[in-house]
């Protein structure tokens, strides 16, 4: 700590909000030259915010921006480029049909008589990433290239414009693992130029691998920031989801009861589902009315799991039993039809259809049920849905209202609604109380314990540990696509949870590192 | 209610009313039965058998440039039957049978393939009028068949044929998008098919049912557009029709991005710019200077829609 390079990015006390919702409350970031820093932080953190208004994406409300010695406001991210801070961010956004060297050197071409000269471009091109020592065909059109190799475009494209800060956006999650450690080799040779760069990612070994510093971000404030090998990854974590001193509420049920749970055969059983890298080879069951908590960072196959327990997503390999048969789920229509049910993560691009009424976005999955001699029963479309909004307190001001006039929490019980009426045995609930408000938060997380207490199965993930570890009679643990540990009543503790999480081990349970 | 929006939703039946009215007045014998349903009705009956179509498809959040071609394959098809004698049932079976099968041809390409509606359809539209061509050579083939001919000749008490035939596919397509759970599948999936497909709805089948139910009404046209004129003209039936079409959904404030379908809408649609057409050329504006004129009431309505979001 005590020979950290001169700061070549200061940004203190910055404020940000959106239609008055603070994103980003007096937060502070500094780089120093040469330094690969660590952006970490769950989502809705304000990291993304952040490098936002650092690039010119976003005006700040308020605060102080110096780069490079000099006090700063970029008005768009072409400002900020040309100021030499280049931002390569998770799906690559160049120009796919031009060749490698037009793509470094896009905009700023270099001519000869007002015409293009393509062989300096293409020599320079060759020799920029020559620094990275990469080696390629430059005049090979983009779309030809390995992922990792249109990154290294990007990153010649940085050094082209002679970037002093180059911001990485999970640059990894699309490589695969060589392709990481090149990207690794890379940017340990921008910093022995001298380079900084901020590393935005979420895996903890890619961070300990490469960083020397991390920031870490909670809730749109900066917490603090620290040389990396001076934090544990236990630690790391724990600061990263935070702990709130609220009353933990426990939803859990008797022991009485739970044994009974424990004896009943699973609804389902899922053994082994891989998908590309981010299932690598996960196997979880739930019992009827049992609630199982699905734990893990961001990227750990929380929701990919979900995903391909509802057939929305090819499996690679693995297989679903439902009471103890192989089940074939091909598209999220056979999972409906094995009485599955579930809420999406995003519930505005994946749940809710906007422009439609509180009644349709109830019964879109009722719908065939509902048909009489090939017409939908209206009277008792209407029954079923003034029974729903009384049972789960929708507020709305008549069935017909559209959707997308409720307040967040009121859409999410629709979205519960709209499963609840199809009378499933498997629920999947992903982030059902994300910024919702916290009466209805509430509300939800006692509807579900009542469902779970009526025989429903439930797994339920949230990136909230306090929820996690009130509502759930079974945890599994995910990191990096594999279930890493199982734990049930009193052993679910947030140190346990969290132990899992960082390293892939629990105390008291078998784990598989 | 806003304004834009009350304009949005009646825009077009207010235009045709002031239309209507003012031609009322001031255009002699527009009054008549003659006029009104042997002009203004028997014209925009095609345009808005296809627009009910096309309504269905734009709710889906796709369109059907081919309608006009399928118009013209179909119309080939069953007066080369005819010509050939074989009977009314089979000749306009066969048609309808056919423009299905086109309808089936741009559903499968933008549900199973992915291909963007504009560029599926642009397929038809363009291979379509070839295939049309093909059919009798591109010669012109003179009708006479009474039988045949009545979907555009037919007079049952005394109205045209076809403005019946509109009415009931309206009313048809009306219900079935009302009443049945196909009709709803198409606004959840033209407005959030990623949720909807979520939700257990067979987001393709339903995009495929919609390309043949516009491509069979556009096939029904065809029939009618040969049987009216007497001829089968493969270079010219259904030219322009996809326009006429995607016009009267749009003025009637359908949004072109999908979600919502509104029948009564484009039937509305298609009969006020048909009017708004006669309007313009009976008062001796030049057609060049109609065309404008129709350019800018649709501006106008598309305008409208910007507001709503």
């Amino acid at each position: 700590m005590a020979e950290r390079p001169p700061l070549l990015l200061s940004m203190q006390g910055i404020n940000k909000d959106f239609l008055g919702v603070p994103a980003l409350i007096d937060a502070r970031f500094e780089v120093a030259r040469g330094e690969v820093h660590a952006l970490i932080g769950q989502n809705g953190a304000g990291k993304s915010t952040l490098i936002k208004v650092l690039t010119g994406v976003y005006q700040r409300d308020s605060g102080r921006i110096e780069f490079d010695g000099r006090q700063v406001e970029f008005r768009s991210p072409h400002a900020a480029q040309l100021a030499g801070l280049s931002t390569i961010y998770q799906e690559v956004n160049l120009v796919p049909f031009r060749s490698v060297a037009e793509n470094v050197f896009l905009g700023r071409e270099p001519k000869r008589y007002g015409l293009i000269d393509w062989r300096r471009m293409n020599s320079d091109a060759a020799d920029v990433l020559g620094r990275l020592d990469i080696s390629v065909d430059v005049t090979k059109p983009l779309y030809e290239c390995s992922i990792a190799t249109q990154q290294m475009t990007a990153l010649g494209r940085a050094l082209a414009t002679s970037a002093k800060l180059v911001i990485m956006d999970e640059p990894t999650s699309a490589l695969a693992e060589n392709e990481v450690q090149t990207l690794f080799d890379v940017i340990r040779r921008l910093r022995s130029d001298g380079i900084s760069v901020v590393f935005v990612s979420h895996r903890l070994d890619e961070l300990y691998a490469v960083c020397d510093r991390v920031t870490i971000m909670r809730d749109g404030r900066t917490l603090e920031d620290r040389p990396m090998s001076e934090i544990s990854r236990y630690e790391l974590v724990s600061r990263m989801l935070g702990r709130e001193l609220a009353e933990q509420l426990s939803h859990r049920r008797g022991e009485q009861t739970s044994e009974e749970v424990e004896r009943a055969e699973p609804i389902v059983q899922a053994d082994e589902l891989r998908r590309g890298r981010a299932l690598d080879g996960v196997s979880l069951s739930v019992r009827p009315g049992e609630i199982v908590g699905l734990a893990g960072l961001l990227g750990s196959g929380r929701t990919e799991t979900a995903r391909a327990l509802f057939g929305a997503d090819p499996l690679d390999s693995g297989t679903v039993r439902m009471h103890g048969k192989q089940v074939a789920l091909r598209s999220p229509r056979d999972a409906v039809h094995h009485k599955i049910g579930f809420s999406p993560e995003d519930r505005k691009t994946d749940g809710i259809v906007p422009q439609l009424s509180v009644r349709e976005n109830i019964t879109l999955a009722l719908l065939p049920r509902l048909r009489r001699h090939g017409i939908v029963d209206r009277a008792r479309q209407g029954e079923i849905v003034a029974r729903f909004i009384k049972a789960i307190g929708i507020k709305c001001s008549s069935p017909d209202q559209p959707i997308r006039e409720l307040s967040g929490g009121n859409q999410q019980k629709v979205l519960l609604a709209r499963w609840l009426c199809t009378d499933p045995e498997l629920l999947i609930l992903d982030e059902p109380t994300r910024g919702i408000d916290v009466g209805a938060k509430r509300d939800i997380q006692v509807l579900i314990r009542q469902l779970a207490d009526d025989g429903l199965a439930v797994l339920l993930i949230s990136s909230e540990l306090e929820e996690i570890i009130a509502d759930s009679d079974r945890v599994v643990t995910l990191r990096d696509g594999q279930a890493v540990a199982e734990l049930t009543g009193a052993a679910i503790t947030e140190e346990a949870l969290m132990q899992g999480m960082a390293t892939g081990a629990a105390a008291g349970s078998e784990s598989a590192t | 209610m806003q304004w834009t929006r009350w304009a949005q939703q009646y825009g077009a039946l207010a235009t045709l009313v002031v239309l209507f009215v003012y031609n009322a007045i001031d255009t002699p014998f527009f009054l008549t039965r003659q006029s009104l349903l042997f002009v203004l009705l028997r014209q925009a009956a095609p345009i808005a058998i296809v627009a009910v179509g096309m309504a269905i498809v734009i709710g889906t959040a796709g369109i059907d440039l081919s309608v006009g071609s399928v118009m013209a394959i179909s119309g080939q098809v069953g007066a080369t039957l005819v010509l050939h004698g074989h009977g009314t049932a089979v000749a306009i079976a066969l048609a309808i049978g056919v423009a299905a099968a086109c309808g089936a041809f741009n559903g499968t390409l933008v549900a199973r393939f992915g291909v963007q509606p504009i560029i599926a359809t642009l397929i038809l539209f363009i291979a379509g009028r070839g295939i049309a061509q093909l059919i009798t050579g591109g010669e012109l083939q003179p009708l006479s068949n009474p039988g045949f001919q009545w979907v555009g000749l037919g007079r049952p008490a005394g109205i045209p044929a076809q403005i019946i035939i509109a009415l009931v596919v309206a009313v048809l397509a009306w219900l079935v998008m009302r009443l049945t759970v196909f009709g709803r599948y198409v606004t959840s999936v033209g407005g959030n098919e990623t949720a909807s497909r979520l939700a257990g709805v067979p987001s393709g089948r339903v995009k495929v049912l919609a390309y043949v139910i516009c491509a069979t009404l556009a096939g029904l046209v065809g029939l009618i557009a040969v049987s009216a004129n007497f001829a089968s003209d493969a270079n010219n039936t259904g030219q322009g029709m996809e326009l006429d079409a995607i016009a009267a959904v749009a003025v009637a404030g359908t949004r072109l991005t999908g979600g919502r379908v509104t029948i009564w809408g484009a039937v509305i649609g298609a009969v006020m710019l048909k009017l708004l057409q006669n309007t313009l050329i009976a008062h001796g504006i030049t057609k060049e200077v109609a065309q404008m004129i129709e350019g800018a009431v649709i501006v106008a309505a598309l305008y409208l829609q910007r507001h709503e979001a």
